[in-house]
């Protein structure tokens, strides 16, 4: 059937196919997506996520000396390890109540905001976008394909291209002009990030207590020559996929649902304000809303939360369809935060992580994965919150909350406007991202080259305050302390594809329990004990299905499009497998050898 | 598009390292499912000498055409399609291929009953999860060459930590450290935690200049590390390593001092990232002011731990160098100020001071 056809609205009898993919490919780690469609109506009715991998950091970090904690956990990531390193940097000060100098914080917030402009552009042009392309829409909905050749793209004079067939054939992999471009430019921002933090992606200079960066102008002059190198690539970024997905909507009528979700976003907030955060507990709310990307949980468009406290307070690790023994029977080791409040068995801080391998069985256990959930005490429901692949819940909360005012970002209280200087061939742009209709694949996309941009402006007030700094003499960069025998200490902050928190426990000067809490985990994660079906499972469950292909050769691009945008890190992965045995035919670039036999 | 590789006649280069023929076309089979964080396929895209397009879009002269199948950079949208590849070497239709191998190895015999530490795909036919381990004991005794990526997989790296649930190790450990493959090649362990990108495109270009064949294996150690890569250590390709001399050492992170004393354990571990920088000569460790921790070695990280301690060793070599570094400093001193002086004959006034003397002879 043509795509531009309004879908039908009259049920037919289910034709079900089991279907699968693993492992899921263009993005880090080992997930799998095992799903039930009904090619009569054209929707998926079953999706179940998981995870093939455990390691066990909570586990064997134990016992160990906590301040090895920013080390070890950078490695649970290979592609934002320093957003584990700097959280559990966050945790550790406040557990040793230290506060870094504040030059050690601009660099750190440097270094990140150079991490979301490298991580966000390779994920969206070399990965996302594949999805995109002109030789998977050709594969997949050559009708569409064939409008955008005949579709003039609206914003052809900022990126230079005329139609949007064309923009998609600059993302063809390996061949496309923009796919090339953009892993060049992730590697000028990775240089940046290394001006920063040392290395990339497990940084060598970031310590609890400051960083080791020795703070010279040299090293805030080459950040800021590569960062206005690319910044007329952020601007670009921003018009190029803008075009392709206002076309979408345009060309599939109904694309909206496609990995529509209700709204309930999280965000724990990024970049610290040197000025006045302290890392103390008792002062979390404070400093939290100090954040330039604001912290705040989100539920059908209302903000429940700007706090920390409680955002912390609410946070229940369940477990239901995982691969663990339950530890509520255990002892805990905080049963009350440091300002009085009654902390649950099942917060992080309690968590006691008992691997227990078995057989997949998806009426049952099958995934390494847990699974978080905010408790919303207003309504008694434990919400599976995602994270919107990172870059829609911090323009959301940030946009909602109305309470960044910088020179280059503010936010309106419905949108946020970033302003970006004049460049080699743009003049000086501002964009404004306004809060969209809808929690979906497009709006989980379309908002992470807004956020590069975001990050882009972050990090020129962060240069300028930096370099302030440096030339007032204030130079230094770590602040020296001792690890307390007993403590306790969380971090809160956004890696790059969403809320990241660190649940630390100190007893005799050696890690008693360690829990770090990824972004993945929230998306993730399987059914809970209440039946809750995590966000991906969730979001692709009950969407339609565009793809022109029927069963035979399908390829579920849609499916894929939205597992991917939520950005999934799982250091593990997602298989395709079609029942019946049938496998199905490759999209391949020829330099790719993807397809044998 | 089949892969089926056909040799080529030898190309008529001079001086050639030995006279065999060699491939024209050759797959990489990358698995990144160890217990890995995928930081390795994601450092791999950081190197520009020779970048990875570089080396798929075939820009790199004399080398063999390569078809790269790695999950992160597939274009397939995943599953059997992108497995394809996989399954044809384990029939043994798909020659010659290198296996990559990012990620520790778990050991899966301490299992009981049904379940897995990590899993690649499912069986077609009973479609349970395929172990890691599955994949290796199917694929290595078929690839022509297999090289183990990143630390995890070359020691066993950070998941083998002591107090680790899942008993997990390098593969050289799994296979056996006489492993040979296909090739004739031993395993050729990168390590790194993450692998710096350019040692890893180097040592993987120079693999494949021995594929086309027009080079020897590359040459490794005893842990099968590239020599020229890992024959040195940390500290002398460091630019703090002079502090070290004259006994300047940094006592906290705010010094640009050597960082021996807070933890640093450069002098004892092989690595030439203070040298190579990490990108494009940029960032680093103990030259840009972060401690080396040993992430290259295999007694890391347990023997390197708690990190920010001073190395048991460095309090005796620092001590034994204080008398020594703080003469040879005082001594630099005084000529430093000696020669920040400019000679008297430099000024401005009516009379010539210089020693001129236009008649002059020896």
């Amino acid at each position: 059937m043509t795509t531009t056809e309004a879908r039908p609205t009259e049920r037919k009898p289910p034709q079900l196919v089991d279907m699968s993919w693993d492992p899921i490919t263009r993005i880090i780690g080992n997930l799998g997506i095992y799903t039930k469609i009904d090619f009569a109506n054209r929707e998926v009715v079953e999706c179940h996520s998981t995870s093939s991998l455990f390691r066990g950091y909570s586990v064997f970090m134990k016992g160990k000396d906590p301040r090895d904690a920013g080390f070890i956990t950078s490695r649970i990531c290979g592609i934002c390890g320093d957003n584990h390193t700097t959280c559990s940097d966050y945790a550790q000060q406040m557990a040793y109540g230290v506060k870094p100098p504040p030059l050690a914080d601009y660099i750190v917030n440097l270094g990140e905001a150079a991490e979301y402009l490298f991580d966000h552009t390779i994920f969206q042009d070399n990965l996302v976008f594949v999805d995109f392309c002109e030789a998977m829409v050709k594969a997949t909905n050559p009708s569409v394909l064939a409008r955008a050749e005949r579709t003039d793209a609206p914003r052809g004079e900022i990126h230079g291209y005329r139609t949007i067939a064309d923009i998609m054939r600059a993302f063809n992999p390996f061949e496309g002009e923009v796919y090339k471009e953009a892993l060049k430019v992730s590697r000028i921002t990775r240089e940046m990030f290394c001006l920063m933090e040392g290395r990339h992606v497990h940084p060598s200079t970031l310590y609890p207590g400051g960083v080791g960066t020795m703070p010279q102008p040299t090293a805030f002059t080459d950040y800021l020559s590569r960062l206005m190198r690319v910044i007329d690539f952020v601007k670009k970024a921003v018009a190029l996929n803008d075009d392709v997905f206002d076309f979408f909507y345009e060309a599939l009528p109904g694309y909206e649902e496609v990995g529509r979700r209700r709204v309930l976003l999280g965000c724990w907030g990024a970049f610290q304000d040197p000025r006045t955060v302290d890392y103390r507990y008792e002062t979390m709310n404070s400093w939290g809303k100090d954040m330039y990307v604001t912290p705040g949980i989100i539920v059908d468009g209302e903000l429940v939360t700007n706090n920390l406290v409680d955002i912390n307070l609410g946070l229940r690790i369940l477990l239901g369809s995982s691969y663990y023994e339950d530890w509520v029977g255990e002892q805990p080791f905080v049963t009350h935060d440091p300002l009085g409040n009654p902390v649950d068995m099942r917060h992080p801080w309690n968590q006691t992580t008992v691997p227990v391998p078995q057989k997949r069985e998806f009426d049952g256990k099958y995934s390494w994965v847990m699974s978080p959930r905010w408790y919303d005490m207003r309504t008694d429901q434990h919400l599976a919150l995602d994270t919107g692949g990172g870059p829609l819940a911090r323009l959301w909360s940030t946009a909602l909350s109305g309470l960044v005012d910088t020179p280059y970002v503010k936010a309106t209280g419905n949108s946020v406007r970033i302003s970006l200087p004049k460049g080699e061939t743009l003049p000086e742009t501002t964009l404004e991202w306004r809060i969209p209709q809808w929690s979906n694949t497009i709006e989980r996309d379309r908002a992470r080259p807004y956020f590069v941009a975001y990050a882009a402006a972050m990090a020129l007030q962060f240069v300028e305050e930096a370099m302030g700094l440096v030339r007032a003499g204030e130079t230094k960069v770590f602040e020296n302390y001792e690890v307390p025998d007993e403590a306790i200490g969380c971090g809160f902050h956004e890696a790059v594809r969403g809320v990241l928190s660190h649940h630390l426990v100190i007893k005799d000067k050696k890690i008693a329990n360690y829990h770090p809490y990824p972004p993945t985990p929230w998306n993730a994660s399987p059914r809970d004990m209440y039946g809750t079906p995590g966000p991906y499972e969730d979001a692709v469950q009950g969407q339609p299905i565009f793809e022109e292909n029927g069963p035979d050769d399908f390829k579920g691009v849609d499916i894929m499009r939205t597992v991917r945008s939520f950005d999934p890190c799982l250091p593990c992965g997602v298989h395709m497998y079609v029942g019946k045995g049938k496998t199905l035919t490759t999209l391949h670039s020829p330099t790719y050898g993807a397809n044998h036999g | 598009m089949t892969t089926h590789s056909s040799t080529t006649e030898v190309s008529k280069e001079p001086e050639r390292a030995e006279d065999r023929q060699g491939f024209d076309e050759i797959t990489i089979l990358w698995i990144s499912e160890g217990m890995s964080c995928d930081g390795d396929t994601v450092s791999l895209t950081a190197a520009g000498q020779p970048s990875i397009e570089d080396l798929v879009l075939g820009l790199i002269p004399g080398l063999p055409k390569v078809n790269l199948v790695n999950k992160v950079l597939s274009p397939s949208l995943g599953g059997e399609d992108f497995l394809a590849p996989y399954r044809a070497a384990v029939r043994g239709e798909l020659e010659p291929f290198i296996l990559v191998i990012e990620g520790s190895v778990p050991n899966q015999n301490i299992i009981e009953g049904d379940g897995y530490w990590t899993s690649f795909g499912n069986d077609p036919e009973t479609g349970e999860p395929q172990t890691l381990n599955w994949w290796i004991d199917q694929l290595a005794p078929k690839a022509w060459a297999v090289v183990a990526a990143g630390t995890c997989a070359t020691f066993g790296g950070i998941h083998a930590m002591a107090g680790n649930p899942t008993g997990c190790m390098g593969l050289a450990d799994y296979l056996g450290w006489d492993f040979t493959s296909r090739g004739g090649l031993p395993i050729v362990n990168v390590p790194g935690c993450p692998i710096q990108p350019e040692n890893f495109m180097e040592t993987l270009v120079w693999v494949l200049y021995h594929a086309a064949g027009s080079a020897p294996p590359p040459p490794l150690d005893h842990m099968l590390r590239p020599q020229w890569l890992f024959g040195k250590t940390v500290h002398e390709g460091c630019d703090r390593g002079a502090y070290y001399e004259q006994a300047s050492f940094a006592k906290d992170y705010n010094s640009p001092k050597c960082l021996v004393k807070t933890g640093c354990w450069g002098p004892v571990v092989n690595c030439n990232v203070p040298k190579r920088g990490w990108m494009a000569g940029i960032g680093g460790c103990p030259n840009v002011g972060g401690i080396c921790i040993g992430c290259t070695m295999p007694g890391f990280p347990d023997a390197f731990m708690p990190f920010m301690d001073e190395p048991p060793g460095g309090t005796l070599s620092s001590l034994a160098i204080k008398p020594y570094g703080a003469v040879i400093r005082r001594l630099r001193g005084m000529t430093n100020e000696l020669v920040n002086h400019e000679p008297r004959w430099r000024h401005n006034k009516r009379k010539l001071t210089s020693g001129y003397d236009p008649r002059w002879r020896p």
